[in-house]
C-alpha cells in the first residue's frame, strides 16, 4: 500500500514554532500538493515524511507503517529535490543508478532499469555525461528518473519546477503528471506556485504559518475558499476583497455597506448573526462586468490602469473609497482610462468572509 | 579562418595551450613577467650554482655565462672528505628517501585521519563545536621552539626519538590541525541536499562520504596535501633534534654540509637544494589543477 499519512505533525526550531498540528493522508495513486507562501512550513513537512527533519510531535505513516524514528535510508520513499541535487561527481547515468545499489541487482539489471527511466524521460543522450554539462531542463528529468528508477513506497517533490523557465515548466508538468499517473503512488509536491499546483494535484494544501489553513481539491479551494487567506492566494489575479458593513438581513439578502456604495447580495441564514458586524467582501475579477447602469449589486469606480494579458485585459479600477478592484475583461471590451464604470457582482463567484475571516456558508 | 581550423599539434594532442598574450595586452603581460622573474631569480640563481664550480660560484662579479659541470650532483651522493681521499658514500640516498617516506606518510596519516575529522566537525557538530576547533588550532598557536623542549623529552622517555615512528606522529600532528581546518570549510560547502539525496536513495552513511563527498572535495585534498607537503618538506627545527642518523632529513643533513676545509662549499648546497626542489614542484604541477580550484574555492558565490 502507497500512503502517507500525517497526524498531528509539528516541528519546533527552539522557540519558533515550523510546523503546527499538519494532519492530512495521500491516498494510492494521489497526488497532494502542498502550496504556501516561502516559509510557511511546506518544506519542513515534506522534510519531515522524507525523515530528512525530525518530529517534535505527532506522527508520520507510510504505507500504514510509524515512520518518525526511521533514517531515510530505511523508509523507502523517492524524493527530487528543488536544486535536483545530483551527485556531481557521478555521470548522469550513474546518478540515475545510485537508488538500486542497495537492491541487490546484477550490474545488468541495474544497466536495463537506467535505459528504461532513461527512456521514458528522454535521458538516452546523456547518461554518460556529469551533471554540471547538463541544462536545467534536463537535470530535471535526471532527478525525476534517479526517483522513479526504482519502487519506493511514495515520491515527494520539492519544488520541483522552480527552477525552469516557463516553456520547459508547462512542459515538465504535463511529463510528471503522465509518469506519476501511470504509478499509482502517494505523492506530495511542494510548491509556491499556485499553477503548479492546481495542474498538478488531486488535492491541494495550502498553509500558512505552519499551519494548513484548507486542504481539498483544485475545484473546491478555489471555488469554495475557507478563509481570506485562501480566497487572496488562490486565483490570479488575486481575488478582490473589500471591508464593508453588514447592514440588515431580510428574507435571506443582505444590505452590506462597501464605503460609499452599498450593494444587496442574497446570502445564506448563518449571515443574520452577523448583522452590524464588519465583514469582508471577495470578488474574483472574472466575476465583475460592466454594466450600463448603477444597480443594487453593482459597484462604481474610474479605470486607473489597463494591462492587457492576450486574450483578456486586466484592469485597474478605483473606486471613490480610493480602493483598487482588478477586473479582468475580454480583451474585445475596450476601456479608457478615466472612463467611468458600474461593475456588477456575479454572486456565484462571490464570497462573503465574517470578522475573523472565516467564510460564512 | 575560423579559430578551430587552426589547431595547433598541442591542442590536437588534447594539451592546454597558453596563447602567449590572451587578453592581458603586452603591457600587462611585460609587468607579470618582470614581477614573476624578481620571484624566481634566488631559485634561479639556486639551479644555475649547482652547474657551477667552487671557483665560478664564487667568481665577483657574478657569472651568468660559464661552462655548466655536474660534479656538484655527484658529489651530492658521493665525495672525499679531505683532498686526496677516496669518494665516500655522503648518505644522501638515504636522507631524500627519509625525506620523501616521512613526508609524504605524515602527509597521507595527516589527511585521512584530518578528513574524516573534518566531516565529522562539519556534519554531526558537537555542542560547542567552535570551542573544540579552537582547541585544536592553538595547538599551532605556539612557535616550535616552545615546544621543542617538552616534545624532546616525551620522545626520550617514550623512545620514539630518532624513529620514523616518532617523526611521522609529530608531522602528522603538525598538519592535522590545518588539514581539519581545511577540509571542514571544503565540507561545509558542499550542498546539503546532495546528501539528503543519497540518502533517501539508501545510501549509508559510509557511502554517502566515500561515494559522494569525497570526489566533490578533490581539489580541496589536492590543495591540503600541496601545503601540508611543503610544510613537513621544509621543516628543520624538530627533525634536527628528533631525527638520528638513519631517519635524519635532507634539510638536516644539508644544514651539516656546510662548513669543510675549504669553506662553504656553494655548489655543492646548491646542487642539494635543487634535488631538494624537484619532488615539490612535480607534486605542485601534478595537482596544479586541482589547486587553484582549491585555493579560489568559496571566493565565487555559484
Amino acid at each position: 500500500m502507497s500512503t502517507i499519512e500525517a497526524t498531528n505533525l509539528t516541528k519546533t526550531f527552539g522557540s519558533f514554532t515550523a510546523v503546527r498540528d499538519v494532519d492530512m493522508s495521500v491516498g494510492e495513486g494521489e497526488v497532494v500538493c502542498l502550496l504556501g507562501p516561502s516559509g510557511c512550513g511546506k518544506t519542513t513537512t515534506l522534510r519531515m515524511i522524507a525523515g530528512l527533519e525530525s518530529v517534535t510531535e505527532g506522527e508520520v505513516k507510510i504505507g500504514g507503517r510509524v515512520m518518525n524514528k526511521l533514517p531515510p535510508e530505511k523508509r523507502d520513499i523517492a524524493m527530487v529535490f528543488q536544486f535536483y541535487a545530483l551527485y556531481p561527481s557521478v555521470s548522469i547515468g550513474g546518478n540515475i543508478e545510485m537508488p538500486l545499489y542497495h537492491l541487490g541487482l546484477s550490474a545488468e539489471e541495474r544497466r536495463q532499469e537506467v535505459a528504461r527511466v532513461a527512456e521514458i524521460l528522454q535521458l538516452g543522450e546523456v547518461l554518460e555525461r556529469l551533471p554540471g554539462q547538463l541544462s536545467e531542463g534536463e537535470k530535471q528529468r535526471a532527478a525525476v528518473a534517479r526517483a522513479i528508477v526504482r519502487d519506493p513506497n511514495c515520491f515527494l517533490f520539492d519544488e520541483p519546477l522552480s527552477r525552469l523557465d516557463v516553456e520547459q515548466r508547462h512542459s515538465m508538468r504535463g511529463q510528471i503528471k503522465e509518469v506519476l499517473s501511470g504509478l499509482s503512488k502517494a505523492t506530495v509536491i511542494v510548491t509556491h506556485d499556485q499553477m503548479e499546483a492546481l495542474t498538478m494535484a488531486n488535492r491541494i494544501a495550502i498553509m500558512r504559518d505552519g499551519m494548513i489553513e484548507q486542504i481539498g481539491t483544485p475545484h473546491e479551494v478555489f471555488s469554495q475558499p475557507r478563509n481570506v487567506f485562501v480566497a487572496g492566494f488562490i486565483g490570479s489575479p488575486k481575488m478582490n476583497l473589500l471591508d464593508g458593513r453588514l447592514l440588515t438581513v431580510k428574507d435571506g439578502k443582505a444590505t452590506i455597506e462597501l464605503g460609499a456604495d452599498s450593494v444587496v447580495f442574497p446570502v445564506p441564514a448563518a449571515a443574520e448573526a452577523l448583522v452590524e458586524s464588519h465583514l469582508t467582501i471577495g470578488i474574483r475579477p472574472r466575476a465583475l462586468e460592466p454594466v450600463d447602469s448603477p444597480s443594487e449589486r453593482s459597484l462604481t469606480g474610474q479605470v486607473e490602469l489597463i494591462e492587457p494579458m492576450g486574450a483578456e485585459t486586466l484592469v485597474h479600477v478605483r473606486d471613490e473609497d480610493e480602493r483598487d478592484l482588478r477586473v479582468v475583461l475580454p480583451r474585445e471590451r475596450k476601456v479608457k482610462p478615466g472612463e467611468v464604470l458600474h461593475l456588477a457582482c456575479d454572486l456565484t463567484q462571490t464570497h462573503i468572509f465574517d470578522d475573523s475571516g472565516l467564510a460564512v456558508r | 579562418m575560423s579559430a578551430t581550423d587552426k589547431k595547433s599539434l598541442a591542442e590536437r594532442l588534447g594539451l592546454k595551450v597558453y596563447s602567449g598574450v590572451g587578453n592581458a595586452g603586452w603591457g600587462r603581460t611585460l609587468f607579470a613577467a618582470v614581477i614573476s622573474f624578481i620571484y624566481f631569480f634566488p631559485v634561479f640563481w639556486i639551479i644555475l650554482t649547482a652547474f657551477k664550480t667552487h671557483n665560478d660560484a664564487l667568481a665577483i662579479p657574478p657569472k651568468f655565462i660559464f661552462s655548466p659541470t655536474f660534479e656538484n650532483f655527484v658529489a651530492v651522493f658521493s665525495r672525499a672528505y679531505s683532498a686526496g681521499a677516496a669518494a665516500q658514500d655522503t648518505g644522501f640516498a638515504l636522507y631524500f628517501f627519509n625525506s620523501v617516506f616521512i613526508a609524504g606518510t605524515s602527509v597521507l596519516l595527516a589527511l585521512a585521519i584530518g578528513t574524516l575529522a573534518a566531516f565529522g566537525f562539519s556534519r554531526y557538530p558537537l555542542r560547542g563545536n567552535d570551542t573544540y576547533l579552537f582547541i585544536i588550532l592553538t595547538t599551532r598557536m605556539l612557535p616550535a621552539i616552545v615546544v621543542i623542549i617538552p616534545i624532546f623529552l616525551m620522545f626520550r622517555v617514550a623512545g620514539l626519538s630518532g624513529t620514523y615512528i616518532g617523526v611521522i606522529l609529530l608531522y602528522t600532528a603538525f598538519n592535522l590541525p590545518f588539514t581539519i581546518w581545511m577540509m571542514k570549510s571544503f565540507f561545509d560547502e558542499l550542498s546539503p541536499d546532495v546528501e539528503d539525496a543519497a540518502r533517501i536513495d539508501g545510501s549509508s552513511d559510509r557511502r554517502v562520504f566515500f561515494k559522494i563527498c569525497l570526489p566533490q572535495v578533490k581539489a580541496g585534498l589536492a590543495a591540503t596535501a600541496v601545503f601540508g607537503l611543503i610544510l613537513t618538506w621544509n621543516e628543520f627545527l624538530f627533525a634536527l633534534l628528533l631525527t638520528g642518523v638513519d631517519t635524519r632529513t635532507v634539510p638536516v643533513a644539508m644544514a651539516q654540509t656546510i662548513g669543510g676545509d675549504i669553506g662553504v662549499r656553494w655548489g655543492l648546497l646548491a646542487a642539494i637544494e635543487t634535488l631538494f626542489l624537484i619532488p615539490v614542484i612535480v607534486v605542485t604541477f601534478m595537482l596544479q589543477n586541482h589547486l587553484l580550484r582549491g585555493v579560489t574555492f568559496g571566493t565565487i558565490k555559484r
